[in-house]
């Protein structure tokens, strides 16, 4: 099933006029605060209606101005978890938790209460009242009430944004494994390159109101010219694999055939992980550098050089674990020689790679 | 109550029948206009809102005058009324029209704040979980509001339980038939040597007044610990 979003509305400060689609997994909507990307998510769950729009999910039309066609948010069964969790402050959270199930059509599949309950953690809440929640708690029963209402994809917007490091970290795992489990497609809003980083199976970046780019996370987030979040925030996704935990706290990973060493994880032997390599922590070298305390030194041939309008220049580097995304001078840039074709070695610290920059 | 004469039990009980039938049937009729008035934007909004407060600013005796027109014998709604079996003038029904209609602006000024306080994106969640309006109003507004509609019940009750001006003026003081504690207290106080009963009345009115407030502000804090996520 299939997400398609086609639409046309003006708003304050920008015109939204777009089309994107979302494939089952987790679609990623990313792009700076204000890029419209909450009223993109609020078109698609019917709680605004665009001036044009065509929106469908498999071959049910949500939208369609061209024919007059409009379904009410409710008969949409789309499952919103909003970015202030919204739960029923006079029901308790199993109350809370059920409340879409009543409205769900006879014979619909809906999720196992006992399944996404045990998936949340949330079994020790269920009798508590919303108000006696953390933020994080909230959070995840938010995502199970939406979950239990049978919906046909899920909605979420900037989930994580209210909460803070230690809450993000908590969630963003439930995240993960829904995107895993769930067959249903799943639009999620951010402007967190953490959370694309971890979460997006597609990216469709918004600038200005348009799609400016769309494609896998690899993909996108390796892209010089797409950087939304400015060069500052840049920083590509490589994937590998635990083979083996050391006894000095690194984690060996396996990406591509070349070996990755990041300070301890989690994550048990055999676990594929997504990490994001922020643009800024790598440093580039034409010779393979020796005695350097850095720990992961991948060689690779240079596939774009962009430079901005400021002393900075992105380099995208394609090696055998994936293309790499450097931030250097362009003083750098010019001393290296660097060209597209270049060979060189993309030096990047183990430490520099932050925990909440690795996911399963 | 044993010390009670029989026309002042009368009016006591008369007096809690007609609250009761005025709060009963005003109580949708407020919801609606409250809401209405707090989540609609319609032409004649402005209009709604005064007619609504009307009687609160008016002179209760205007108020009782304008129902004997309206409702009276000679009023159109009155014959029509008269036909279909309702009599209101002059008898214990358009004691609890004039009541219902005094209490009227105190009830929905009380629920219009309650809605209003009602977070909508609370009720846009309900929406996207399946919820139709009928069943986000049943099973997330109502809820929510409930403490404000119990205060506005019992200030539309007391209101009634005091209403004097307009329900004298439509419908009299006949024992037995129209006299409220009230208007008995009002009587008793024209006869000579009627001071102790009316005292009585006077305080049977207050224990009542006390009373309902006392019930109504437990029944609320109740209702507000309850929305209030706790």
């Amino acid at each position: 099933m299939k997400l398609t979003v086609e639409m046309y509305q003006p708003l304050d400060a920008l015109t939204l006029d777009l089309a994107f689609s979302a494939p089952p997994g987790v679609t990623v909507l990313f792009g700076r605060s204000g890029s419209g990307k909450t009223t993109v998510v609020n078109a698609v769950a019917g709680l605004m209606k665009p001036v044009r729009g065509r929106i469908s999910l498999g071959d049910l039309t949500l939208q369609d101005s061209d024919q007059g066609l409009w379904l009410p948010p409710h008969r949409r069964r789309l499952g919103y978890v909003f970015q202030d969790a919204r739960l029923f402050p006079h029901l308790s959270v199993h109350q809370n938790l059920v409340y879409g199930r009543r409205f769900a059509p006879r014979g619909s599949a809906i999720e196992p209460e006992e399944r996404v309950i045990e998936m949340l953690g949330i079994g020790p809440l269920l009798q508590r009242r919303p108000g006696a929640l953390s933020g994080g708690e909230r959070q995840r029963v938010a995502l199970g009430r939406a979950l239990l209402s049978a919906p046909r994809a899920i909605l979420a917007d900037e989930p994580l944004a209210a909460l803070d490091e230690a809450r993000k970290a908590e969630i963003l795992p439930y995240f993960e494994r829904l995107r895993d489990e769930v067959a249903i497609p799943i639009l999620y809003v951010t402007h967190s390159a953490a959370e694309v980083a971890r979460l997006a199976t597609t990216v469709v970046v918004l600038q200005d109101g348009r799609v400016v780019r769309q494609g896998t996370a690899a993909e996108v987030l390796s892209d010089p010219s797409v950087t939304p979040l400015g060069a500052r925030a840049a920083g590509a996704v490589l994937l590998g694999t635990v083979v083996a935990h050391h006894e000095d706290g690194l984690c060996e990973l396996d990406a591509g055939g070349v070996r990755l060493f990041l300070p301890g994880s989690v994550h048990p032997v055999g676990t594929a992980l997504r990490l994001r390599v922020a643009a800024q922590e790598v440093i580039l070298s034409r010779a393979r550098p020796e005695g350097l305390s850095a720990l992961n030194i991948l060689p690779g041939t240079v596939v774009q050089i962009r430079s901005g309008e400021g002393p900075g220049a992105l380099v995208s580097i394609r090696t055998q674990a994936g293309t790499v995304l450097a931030r250097i001078t362009r003083r750098s840039a010019a001393a290296l020689d660097l060209n597209v074709g270049t060979e060189c070695h993309a030096v990047i610290k183990s430490v520099a790679i932050a925990p909440e920059d690795v996911g399963g | 109550m044993a010390m009670l004469g029989p026309d002042e039990w009368q009016a006591v009980t008369l007096s809690l029948k007609v609250s009761a039938w005025a709060t009963l049937l005003s109580l949708p009729l407020a919801m609606l206009a409250a809401h209405a008035l707090a989540r609609w934007r319609f032409p004649g909004r402005a209009l709604l809102n005064g007619l609504v407060h009307l009687p609160l600013i008016m002179p209760p005796v205007v108020t009782g005058y304008v129902l004997l027109m309206v409702f009276g014998p000679a009023g159109a709604a009155g014959r029509l009324l008269q036909s279909l079996g309702l009599t209101l003038a002059f008898n214990w029904t358009g004691a609890a029209l004039a009541a219902a209609v005094m209490g009227f602006p105190l009830m929905v000024r009380a629920i219009r704040l309650s809605i209003e306080a009602v977070d909508p994106r609370l009720e846009q969640a309900a929406a996207t979980l399946g919820a139709s309006r009928v069943w986000v109003f049943v099973t997330v507004t109502l809820p929510l509001i409930l403490p404000g509609l119990i205060a506005g019940a019992i200030l539309g009750f007391a209101k009634a339980m005091g209403e004097f001006g307009a329900t004298i003026t439509f419908v009299s003081n006949i024992p037995g038939q129209t006299q409220t504690i009230p208007s008995a207290i009002y009587a008793f106080l024209q006869v000579p040597g009627g001071e102790t009963t009316a005292a009585r009345l006077v305080a049977i009115s207050i224990v009542l007044a006390l009373g309902a407030l006392l019930l109504s502000e437990s029944v609320a804090r109740r209702a507000a610990r309850r929305v209030g996520g706790q």
